[in-house]
């Protein structure tokens, strides 16, 4: 029997092209991650596009109008930064314990306790109301870290312990905290029964660019804030823990195969929990600069925003590394700054749904080699 | 062993010239490697005939083609005559052509009766067990496989698992059963059970394809043989009773077989390794080892023999601190590592080469600097004050490139791109290089091509003569016996008894009475005979 | 505070949770994870909700929320089965996207008008057993009957018939299955599917029989994922499915009831006299999907049974090739 009969026997219909799928055998070139995740991105807002347009918007307004809204000129540029600082952090907190393979979907909630934290220095009070807003600060941050260390110490222990999936714990915790902060708000720190707490005075603010109009008249109207720059030092430092520490390659080493960590000797029990922690001091820390350097009060919308859930897509996005973080922080910033305005409200989330769905289904192309080859050619 | 040697006659002496299974031309790739080129393949009705060749010559691959599992690349399949085309498992048994897999296909929650079942269409729609564990149990009476029907697969022995394997089978009326390596589970007298059912089933009418790259078994059972190297045929369908081993191993490797190893007189010194009356849990909670009490001494090698599953593994993982034991402890050089972290173990020089290269021998993702830094992370140069000095892990990395010529770009690349040599030579060097006192390998040539193996050899014997002190797990009895000085058999969690291995080529009572001892019978009451001498 | 009540109301609401919980089960026990259930019953709450107002028929509504949720879990069968990409974060990935899907599709449904709920009957005779006839049988919505059915059905088809024991061993062990001609990757896209299609189900319960209207995100409230929960909870077993659903259903019925009467156990209620003392109620359930965890995984370790062995891990014929 010929070659050409058992294709025949294969193929009964007749396409004029055969798709060739193989394992790759060797790494791919190093430009070929970024382009993939480029290629999927174009790919989700294309899609995203046709959704808003079924939807009853007009997909290319849409997305000009991102564009404009977030990058326009320096005032808006300054707004995308501040929409970026909290997403920044939660991308770090969710990337060092996505790295140990602990699904932390809770960096709401520990962003959230973080807040909560941090106002809980300025409400109760724990300090006195003139003190300086340099001690004030470290010790909001310190604060705010704390709480976000206890909020990822307990799904850790959990998981650590008795097994319990971290993915469903921190999740409900996220509902926990959003309770346990609506009550204080509520029932003790009400403002005049409105449903926030008083203002913060201003030596508890995080220092803005604006604070400098006078001497520098560009910065005049800037709301970029002193958390920015944490949150770039916070990147760095975490870049150097997991790439250049013993902690870091132990973290690495359990994230990529447990067993062996164990039997380098490492403890998997102590680490997931110190991770945890670290992951939950990191989105604390992002909810206290939201409170100290943006809203200024206690007040859950601004705060429980999603800007734990955005954290985890970024993270994914950058592929955990801490220095892309910064720059997809930003991109994402700027999505969510411009989405306020776009109709259907629910437009920004769909898309960070789809581009998650593209990037994860674009990593096949990264383990597996795609051919499509022409049948004619083949005789 | 004498049942190895003895010859086989057909079961009616009547000439069956008939083809029942013709495979031309057969071509089939993997990305990398050219795993069947131009195969041709006769099985005549009524006979067995066993498919020769080592590790990686392709059978595996040319006998998954004919049992529909793969499809190749080019080249046709005959079945009685009439050209096939096999798309999936089931289009091949219904052809009537079967397989027994070497890592059983087995379901283990389920009972026997439901893995014979899966996959047919009869039950129609509810399952009534009891009235089809009446017809697996006939089934197995009638060929000689004796199992519980309603057992759970994970409450079997390893040799009951592949009596159900050939009962699925059987079940469905496949007339041409692939056996694949099938003794690599078994003990010696385990084998002759399965030899037996063989020789049933060609006398109800079977005929039956024998994969192996053990010599021996091919010339004791097989009618013809058909010998692979390297994705091609040396040698087609030759008569087993008109040729020698000699003759088939060369066909086999290619070139003349050299059956004795470089190996000095030993000079064992003190016991490094100490291991008394140990006891141990498997992961389901049931007793592995049951009073294990064993020891090694600088500068030799000593084997443990034993049938996959009487406690090997769990031996290995209480000594390298992967396991808690119950009872009972382990020293090493006067120390107790057992119950201990593993860190303790390793700062005492223990090295570990573990049986699964991928689970838990390496990290995938990580470059190969990563993984050979794994046990040496924690000091100077590698780290200072927590920090990871990457130049020197680097250098490091690169020295142990050369030294154990490891294949690869650059020490950068992820390790899950290496091949199987490749990263036992990784891990290798991961272990050696720190200059062990006691080393435990378990299976460590598993998977490997005959050139990889003997670099495994050799390092094992220059640990050997560097005084180091080696506990090699093997399921090969032949590579047990050419590199130990003194070997251990284990049988369900117990030391059956201890053999010195004086002989540099391991002579029939010796593996008689390591066979005897793998399969139960403890040391003491084995009767003396011959050359066999022991402690 | 009426206990009969409560435990009416919970079989209610715990029928929501039940329809996601037993698809779960199945998508599971084929080996795929599948944690996008929340954004499927959300899309299944919408679009019961939004075709129901369209077109006054309450059973295309359930008809459209089982269909487009199980499309939406297709998406994830498609990236995980045939992509063979990591389970959990696709999961996520597909409730980031349902939930965004449903706001986006669903802007405006809370003010389009009100929609009749599902038919409610009792049972003549059963609802006459003392104790038992009130809770199961007395004016249920014609859903929570179907959940009744559902259940033991599930069972049954999981441990007594053979195409649950193909599917049982495509969960455990999909290698014998595949070599046995049964075909892996087609049977884990159906219970994917007839995953999706009762998360979608659970949704459509929701709007259109137990808290009528459209809430948006509000809507499932943590649902999806307390369901995921249970199925551990239930060790994979519908039976102890239905315990856990009905169990919980009644817990948050009882949490609003609590905080109704001045006196409870002889004492001032302080959830009457401090309404703000209602948050901590709110935390409840949440909390005690956490209890519930510990709980079954304790089990699962006590007693080395658990997930099917699959779960998780992508079946990849073979050690090379596709």
């Amino acid at each position: 029997m010929s070659e050409s009969s058992i294709s025949a026997l294969k193929s009964k219909r007749r396409l004029p092209f055969r798709i060739h799928i193989e394992p790759r055998l060797s790494a791919p070139p190093a430009w070929y991650p970024a382009a993939v995740s480029l290629g999927a991105i174009v790919a989700a807002l294309f899609l995203g596009g046709v959704l808003i347009a079924y939807a009853g918007g007009d997909p290319i307004r849409s997305y000009l109008h991102i564009a404009k809204a977030s990058f326009g000129n320096i005032g808006v540029i300054s707004d995308t930064i501040v929409k970026a600082t909290p997403i920044l952090l939660t991308s770090l907190a969710c990337s060092v314990a996505f790295r140990m393979k602990l699904w932390n979907i809770g960096a709401e909630g520990q962003f959230i306790m973080g807040a909560f934290g941090a106002s809980a220095v300025v409400l109760t009070p724990m300090l006195a109301p003139e003190t300086s807003r340099w001690l004030f600060i470290p010790a909001m941050m310190l604060a705010g870290m704390a709480a976000g260390a206890v909020w990822g110490w307990i799904p850790g222990v959990l998981k650590a312990r008795f097994n319990v999936n971290e993915i469903i714990s921190t999740l409900m915790l996220n509902y926990i905290a959003v309770a346990w902060v609506n009550f204080w708000i509520f029932a003790v720190w009400t403002e005049g029964g409105f449903q926030m707490s008083p203002k913060f005075s201003q030596n508890t603010w995080l220092p803005r660019l604006l604070d400098y109009a006078k001497a520098i008249p560009v910065f005049r109207g800037l709301t970029t804030h002193l958390g920015l720059l944490i949150g770039i030092l916070a990147a760095v430092i975490l870049w150097l823990v997991i790439y250049r520490s013993r902690w870091g390659y132990e973290i690495r080493l359990i994230g990529d195969n447990p067993r062996a960590a164990q039997y380098a000797g490492i403890n998997i029990t102590r680490n997931t929990i110190l991770v945890m922690m670290l992951s939950g001091a990191l989105a604390g820390l992002g909810g206290m600069s939201e409170v100290s350097g943006v809203v200024h009060r206690l007040q859950t919308s601004p705060i429980a925003a999603g800007y734990g859930f955005t954290g985890i897509i970024v993270a994914w996005l950058a592929k955990l590394h801490p220095i892309v973080i910064i720059v997809v922080s930003i991109l994402f910033g700027a999505l969510i700054l411009a989405g306020r305005e776009i109709q259907p409200s629910g437009v920004p989330k769909m898309i960070q749904g789809i581009i998650l769905v593209c990037l994860i289904a674009s990593d096949f192309l990264m383990r597996y080699r795609v051919q499509i080859i022409r049948t004619d050619a083949e005789g | 062993m004498n049942t190895l040697e003895r010859k086989t006659t057909n079961s009616s002496g009547t000439e069956k010239a008939t083809l029942f299974v013709e495979m031309r031309g057969i071509v089939k790739s993997f990305p990398g490697v050219l795993a069947n080129d131009q195969v041709d393949f006769e099985l005549r009705g009524g006979e067995i005939h066993a498919l020769l060749g080592e590790n990686g010559a392709g059978k595996s691959t040319l006998m998954n083609i004919l049992a529909g599992l793969y499809r190749q690349d080019s080249g046709i399949i005959k079945v009685k005559g009439n050209p096939v085309y096999f798309s999936s498992p089931r289009d091949a048994i219904r052809a009537g052509i079967g397989m027994v897999h070497q890592h059983f296909m087995l379901v283990p929650s389920q009972t026997v009766t439901e893995n014979v079942l899966l996959g047919l269409d009869d039950p129609r729609f509810l399952l009534r067990l009891p009235d089809f564990d009446s017809k697996v149990a006939d089934l197995g009476e009638r060929f000689g496989l004796k199992v519980d029907p309603r057992a759970k697969i994970w409450q079997l022995s390893v040799g009951e698992q592949q009596r159900v394997e050939i009962i699925k089978m059987l079940y469905r009326g496949t007339d041409v059963l692939i056996m694949d390596e099938p003794t690599a589970v078994l003990a010696p007298q385990e084998i002759e059970g399965l030899f037996m059912t063989l020789r049933a089933m060609i006398a109800g009418g079977k005929s039956v394809i024998f994969i192996s790259h053990k010599l021996q078994e091919v010339t004791a059972i097989a009618d013809r043989v058909t010998v692979l190297r390297r994705g091609k045929v040396m040698a087609a369908g030759l008569t087993t009773a008109g040729v020698t081993r000699q003759e088939l191993a060369c066909q086999m490797v290619g070139r003349e077989v050299i059956f004795q190893l470089d190996k000095k007189p030993g000079k064992p010194g003190e016991i490094v390794l100490d291991v008394n009356d140990l006891h141990a849990e498997n992961d389901k909670g049931l007793p592995a080892l049951r009073g294990v009490s064993l020891n090694v001494r600088s500068g030799e090698i000593v084997g443990l023999a034993g049938v996959a599953g009487n406690g090997q593994r769990e031996l290995s993982q209480v000594i390298s601190g992967l396991r808690k034991c119950t009872q009972g402890h382990v020293l090493l050089n006067g120390d107790l590592v057992s119950n201990c972290n593993t860190l303790f173990g390793i700062q005492h020089g223990m090295a570990y080469v573990p049986e699964d290269r991928t689970h838990v021998g390496t990290a995938p993702n990580l470059s190969v600097t990563d993984n050979v830094i794994m046990k040496k992370y924690r000091q100077a140069p590698i780290s200072k004050h927590g920090l990871l000095d990457m130049t020197s892990a680097t250098k490091f990395a690169n020295e142990l490139k050369q030294a154990y010529d490891i294949i690869v770009p650059n020490v950068a690349t992820p390790v899950r791109l290496l091949s199987g040599g490749n990263l036992q030579r990784v891990i290798l060097a991961r272990e050696i290089s720190g200059q062990p006192a006691f080393m435990v390998a378990v299976q460590p040539t598993r998977g490997l091509d005959v050139g990889a193996i003997e670099g495994v050899h050799r390092l094992l014997l220059t640990q050997r003569e560097a005084g180091a002190a080696v506990l090699l797990i093997s399921e090969e009895l032949e590579e047990l016996l050419s590199l130990s000085d003194r070997v251990y058999v284990i049988y369900e969690g117990k030391i059956m008894g201890e053999i010195k291995v004086e002989v540099e080529e391991p002579d029939q009572s010796l593996i008689e009475t390591v066979g005897l001892m793998m399969t139960g019978t403890p040391l003491d009451q084995i009767p003396k005979e011959g050359a066999a001498a022991h402690v | 505070m009426d206990f009969i009540v409560i435990l009416h109301a919970g079989v209610a609401s715990g029928t929501v949770l039940l329809f996601a919980t037993l698809g779960e089960i199945f998508a599971e026990r084929s080996g795929v994870l599948n944690l996008g259930v929340e954004g499927m019953m959300l899309i299944g709450a919408m679009s019961a909700y939004s075709v129901t107002i369209a077109t006054g028929n309450l059973w295309l509504g359930v008809l459209t929320a089982i269909l487009l949720a199980g499309l939406l879990s297709q998406v994830h069968a498609f990236i995980t089965i045939t992509l063979q990409a990591d389970q959990v974060v696709s999961g996520l990935a597909l409730t980031f996207l349902g939930v965004g899907i449903s706001l986006v599709l669903g802007e405006g449904l809370s003010k389009a008008g009100t929609v009749s709920l599902m038919p409610s009957f009792s049972i003549p005779l059963l609802s006459q057993i003392p104790l038992l006839g009130p809770i199961f049988f007395k004016e249920q919505s014609v859903l929570v009957y179907v959940g009744y059915m559902l259940t033991p059905l599930a069972w049954f088809f999981i441990n007594r018939t053979r195409p649950g024991m193909h599917l049982r061993a495509v969960g455990e062990y999909p290698a014998a299955a595949d070599a046995l001609g049964i075909n892996v990757y087609r049977l884990r896209y159906l219970y994917v599917f007839m995953g999706g299609m009762l998360a979608g189900l659970g949704g459509a319960t929701i709007s259109l029989a137990i808290s009528p209207g459209w809430f948006s995100e509000m809507t499932t409230g943590g649902q999806g994922w307390i369901a995921v929960g249970l199925v551990i909870f239930a060790q994979w077993n519908p039976l102890r499915a239905a315990v856990g659903s009905y169990a919980f259903g009644a817990l948050r019925r009882l949490i609003l009831d609590i905080q109704g009467p001045t006196m409870l156990l002889g004492l001032r209620n302080p959830f009457y006299y401090n309404p703000y003392w209602g948050f901590f109620l709110q935390m409840i359930p949440y909390a005690f999907t956490i209890i519930v965890l510990i709980i079954g995984s304790r089990e699962a370790m006590r007693k080395r049974l658990g997930a099917p062995a699959a779960l998780g891990t992508p079946y990849i014929r073979g050690e090379r090739g596709l």
